[in-house]
């Protein structure tokens, strides 16, 4: 450590305690309350990295968030390593790793400068006009530019911290806790608002905390003191919480904020384990007060980017609350006051000012005054025309500044320096403001946006509103919150308040060089490397939206958001487009206001938390059966039970011919169930589906296709009438809960008279599903009290039985083609039924199955499945399931739509059943259907929407649908693959039991 | 992320509700007697204003009651919430 950088007795920095850390590999050492920017400073080190384009070397530039040069790569290796920090913001502990980004082999040797020297080759869009032709050489040119393109790096391993969200409910929320943000979190608390204070830093005081100037001074103190004890008098109040650490990320309508607080990234690394890193506060605040402050700008000239030329405030924060001199001989050049600040601080703490360059042409306020009298030097109405040093600022030069600002005269003289403090004035920080979607107002005379217009209830105190100056950052602050507030504190009336006045104004946004614009390089977006020269090429080449020129040259782009010199680039659009600031707007600030890591992002829905996932209740038993599963939404259903040696493909045709053989077991639990009640409940089922419903039977079932009002097939599945006014509907496990809520959407809004009352039922019962020629010998076995004679309990009714005295509903249904039960019994007894199905199957192979089999045995009978034979585009006549539209229904959900003229078209794509030529062949899902193969191009007639190996039929099914396929059977079809053309023949969609004998066989 | 004044349940997250499109659209009460065009009318024709609109939403994560809204979708402030089959306010 360069100790003579470090200056003694510094009250934010504890000296007692060094800590150690490593950057580049370099062992070096700071103290407690250091941030990894101020450690570094101290050990003289000012190059951190190199900017992105031109490979630049590149410092430390500010000292907040608004960072756009130091930032860093932190982390020990690949695997955890974080990209992007900025060094301004890692407070420093024991251990930390950081190194540069964007150099290699090294920040101090980086082979990519090369492009600095060919950067008049490299202008705006450089990218987009070199890189266009020939088009096919995009693959080529893609690698390459990928690889030199990015900040930072990734980790490879997935992410072990902990990240946590959680909610917070306040009345008044007040964003940024500096000078302006303690008053309004005292007066609120105060008066008796539930009240939220934030701030990102690790203390609260914003800049005045360290603010110790003749110049400032509230009731005869200076007004650091005056705050501390603002600060300090905080603790006893009740109703007010406060958080530092804590950065508002995103402020939406409606108050409602996003906020990460970091818990323990300033911890060492054992003190953080196991601990939550961050987390993120979904804040609701009835009101809000934003007093985030305001950001200084830097100055446009040429050069302005060496390492060693910082901003003036940063510097005087440097020296007055880290201790830290940027350097031992330092040049200030600014167009206003507050760099006098900075001159005085750095003065009282023993370092050199070369001198003040200073644009304008005088100024007469006190702290100009005092820094005169302190000897400090001022070059009026001068301006830095270039700067020397590579890896860090060596010397300026300067010149007079021509009376329009527009050139420079006179002659040029250098002055030697270590370190540059730029101040270019302030821009409030609005970002919050905008986010919420507030408008803006420009004030002239400072050439600042301001809040304006806001439909939220919200305000704007402090510098972020504009007042710059103590006394009026006090005051306005005070009359504002007592307005927002409605309340009367007066507590703030009688401070005597002593405050430097700015009146002496200048602005130039291009600050004049003895060299033409094309020889200099000033700097507008230091992180992206956009200079004033790409805007001007932008607006020469025809741009004229401030969103496009961003977008064209980058400018704003970084992950700093362009929070330094946005305003600058806005003032040379300005310039040379001839028009007025505030005509031209902003661009649009999104959240988040600084980035935020994927972590604090997802929170604790990572892993298994990711999504709800929904498990029957025989899961256990398919897990301990070696089942695969297959999420179905959000359950799990066992796919197929491999046996040993087994593939998916062994195992599905097992299964298969052992459901048809013998016999088979099926969880069908996760199917939609419905209960449907209320003396309107055969009505409202009639004007729901497609077929008539009212002489249904009670203890019959009956199957159904609901449509969407345009008449497309939406939904299907088995309802059975379980009382006079009592239904169980079930749908498709996907379908459930949309089918639910547009059930309960027509009884409510369209036909509130019916009285019918809708349960989800789905969780509550469990379904075991048994198929097969041995079913019925299974299920006598099961519930041996249940007569099961075709004669009183046939193909689609139901019957109660009771298992073990435990009631359960059993359906003759069969999704297989195959006689074949389904059980449902309360969810809790599920796995012991299932079990017992099993125990009682067992001498007839009883084989499980999962959803695979199913769709091959449903696919051989021709049954369809919703949302994979249809996709929102198939009417059931286009089903050919003309059978179940009723004809003596007057309306149902979507008849009206089964007869516009595009519904009736004859050549729709109608379903159709699809045999290959090769009866081994199978097609895949997906695939195109077309009548030729030789013309070009060729006519999609339709596609594979089902395909299987059927080992029952021993033969290679598919379900298709194809343009007027209904009229087309036995004709040959093409399905053109990668490497070969599939012969296929269109047949009818039922290739197994088309009569129906294995259903209805007497058993 | 809006605050949502349920009819049923009081103010709640916007999270916990669906939107469902334009209100005051009642299905013809005798389709079959209507034309292709007017039943396009009803299927197909939808506003979307940049203003004051009324809606459906359904509070979708809590009663699961439909009720209707009036929303300014340029800056999405809620003029009012009321029941289905009430008036839509006359302010």
């Amino acid at each position: 450590m360069s100790k003579n950088l470090r200056i003694l007795n510094n009250k934010f920095i504890d000296q007692t305690s060094r800590i150690s850390f490593k950057f580049d590999g370099k062992t070096l050492y700071g103290f407690k309350g250091d941030t990894l920017a101020s450690a570094l400073l101290a050990n003289n080190i000012h190059l951190v990295g190199r900017s992105f384009k031109y490979h630049r070397p590149r410092g430390i530039m500010t000292c907040g968030s608004e960072e756009p040069n130091a930032i860093v790569q932190v982390g020990k290796d690949h695997s955890m390593t974080e990209p992007n920090a900025r060094a301004t913001e890692i407070e420093l502990y024991e251990g930390l790793e950081a190194s540069s980004q964007n150099c290699w082999p090294s920040v101090n040797f980086d082979i990519g400068a090369i492009n600095n020297f060919f950067s008049p080759l490299i202008p705006a869009a450089f990218y987009y006009k070199t890189f266009m032709w020939p088009a096919s050489f995009w693959e080529k040119y893609e690698y390459f530019i990928r690889k030199s393109a990015g900040l930072g790096k990734s980790p490879t391993e997935p992410d072990k911290d902990i990240y946590d969200h959680r909610y917070l409910h306040c009345d008044v929320l007040v964003v940024g806790g500096g000078i302006s943000g303690i008053i309004a979190a005292k007066m609120a608390a105060q008066n008796n608002f539930n009240t939220i204070l934030i701030d990102d830093k690790n203390n609260l005081g914003g800049t005045t905390i360290f603010q110790q100037n003749e110049c400032f001074k509230i009731n005869n103190s200076f007004s650091n003191e005056w705050l501390k004890k603002e600060i300090e008098s905080l603790n006893s109040i009740k109703n007010l919480t406060i958080k530092t650490r804590t950065t508002l990320a995103a402020y939406h309508n409606y108050n409602y904020l996003l906020a990460r607080e970091n818990l323990t990234d300033h911890l060492n690394l054992n003190e953080k384990k196991d601990k939550i890193r961050q987390r993120l506060w979904k804040i609701r605040a009835k009101k809000v007060i934003i007093s985030t402050g305001a950001i200084e700008r830097p100055l446009i000239f040429n050069n302005n980017d060496r390492p060693g030329i910082m901003l003036s405030s940063s510097i005087k924060k440097y020296i007055d609350y880290f201790g830290v001199k940027c350097g031992q001989k330092i040049s200030l050049f600014t167009n206003n006051d507050s760099t006098y600040e900075t001159a005085i601080s750095l003065s009282n703490s023993g370092v050199n000012v070369n001198s003040v360059i200073d644009i304008r042409d005088k100024s007469n306020s006190s702290i100009v005054k005092n820094a005169e009298k302190l000897g400090i030097k001022i070059h009026w109405k001068h301006t830095v025309i270039n700067t020397n040093g590579y890896k860090k600022i060596n010397s300026i030069e300067i010149m007079k500044l021509s009376d329009d600002g527009n050139g420079v005269i006179g002659k040029k003289f250098k002055e030697e320096c270590d370190c540059l403090g730029i101040s270019g004035g302030w821009t409030p920080r609005v970002h919050l403001f905008t986010q919420s979607g507030g408008k803006l107002k420009f004030r002239d005379e400072d050439n600042v946006f301001l809040p304006d217009k806001s439909e939220l209830n919200q305000v704007s105190i402090g510098s972020c509103n504009g007042d710059f100056e103590l006394n009026e950052i006090i005051k306005n602050s005070v009359s504002s919150i007592n307005k927002f507030l409605k309340v009367n504190n007066n507590s703030y009336e009688n401070l005597e308040i002593i405050s430097s006045k700015e009146v002496d104004k200048k602005n130039i946004w291009l600050l004049p060089s003895d060299k033409p614009l094309g020889k200099t390089k000033p700097f507008l977006d230091f992180q992206n490397d956009s200079t004033a020269k790409d805007v001007k090429l932008a607006l020469a080449e025809g741009f004229k939206s401030i969103e496009h020129v961003k977008r064209y040259t980058t400018t704003g782009m970084g992950t700093d958001q362009g929070k330094l010199s946005n305003m600058h680039a806005l003032g040379i659009i300005a310039e040379i487009a001839g028009v007025k600031m505030g005509e031209l707007g902003t661009t649009t600030f999104r959240p988040p206001y600084t980035p935020l890591t994927f972590g604090t992002i997802v929170g604790r829905n990572v892993g298994e938390f990711f999504d709800i996932t929904r498990k029957t209740p025989i899961h256990d038993w398919h897990v301990d059966n070696k089942a695969e599963f297959e999420n179905v939404g959000q359950w799990k259903r066992a796919w197929y039970y491999p046996k040993k040696n087994e593939n998916m493909h062994d195992a599905v045709q097992r299964e298969s011919k052992a459901a048809r053989d013998s016999a088979g077991i099926l969880d069908a639990s996760t199917l939609g169930k419905i209960d449907i009640q209320g003396s309107d409940a055969s009505e409202f089922l009639n004007r729901v589906y497609t077929n008539a419903w009212s002489k249904l039977e009670i203890g019959k079932c009956r199957y159904g296709l609901m449509l969407n009002e345009d008449g497309m097939v939406y939904d299907d599945g088995v309802t059975t009438r379980l009382g006079e006014n009592h239904y169980l509907m079930t749908t498709t496990t996907g379908g459930a809960a949309n089918v639910l809520s547009k059930l309960e959407d027509y009884l409510q809004t369209e036909w509130p008279e019916l009285d019918v009352y809708l349960t989800s039922v789905t969780d509550q019962y469990a379904t075991v599903s048994i198929c097969g020629p041995n079913s019925k010998k299974i299920l006598s076995k099961v519930i041996p009290d249940l007569n099961l004679s075709d004669e009183e309990f046939p193909h689609m009714s139901y019957k109660n039985g009771l298992i073990n005295n435990i009631k359960c509903r059993v359906m003759r249904i069969s999704f297989t083609g195959e006689h074949s039960y389904e059980i449902n019994i309360q969810s809790s007894y599920g796995k012991s039924v299932w079990e017992k199905c099993f125990e009682a199957g067992k001498e007839f192979n009883i084989t499980p199955y999962g959803t695979e089999t199913m769709h091959l045995l449903r696919a051989e009978k021709g049954f369809i499945i919703a949302g994979q034979d249809t996709d929102g585009t198939m009417t059931p006549v286009d089903l050919q399931m003309n059978w179940i539209i009723s004809k003596k229904k007057y309306d149902f959900i979507g008849k009206r739509s089964l007869y516009r003229s595009d519904t009736i078209r004859e050549d729709r794509k109608q379903l159709v059943g699809l045999l290959t030529d090769n009866p081994n062949e199978v097609l895949e899902e997906g695939a195109q259907i077309v009548a030729e193969t030789n013309k070009k191009p060729v006519e999609m007639l339709g596609h594979v929407t089902s395909s299987y190996y059927s080992p029952n039929l021993k033969k290679s099914i598919a379900l298709a649908v194809v343009k007027n396929g209904k009229n087309l059977k036995g004709q040959k079809m093409f399905v053109p693959m990668k490497n070969k053309i599939i012969n296929v023949t269109i047949t009818d969609t039922v290739f197994l039991d088309k009569e129906n004998k294995r259903l209805n066989a007497k058993l | 992320m809006f605050l949502i004044n349920c009819p049923y349940c009081g103010e709640r997250d916007q999270s916990e509700f669906s939107a469902g499109g334009e209100a005051h659209i009642v299905r013809p009460k005798q389709p079959t007697e209507l034309s292709d065009d007017q039943w396009a009318e009803f299927l197909f024709m939808r506003k979307n204003i940049k203003g004051v609109q009324f809606e459906r939403w359904n509070h979708a994560h809590g009663c699961r009651k439909w009720f209707n809204m009036i929303r300014d979708t340029s800056n999405d402030k809620i003029h009012a919430v009321y029941k289905m089959g009430e008036k839509p306010p006359t302010k």
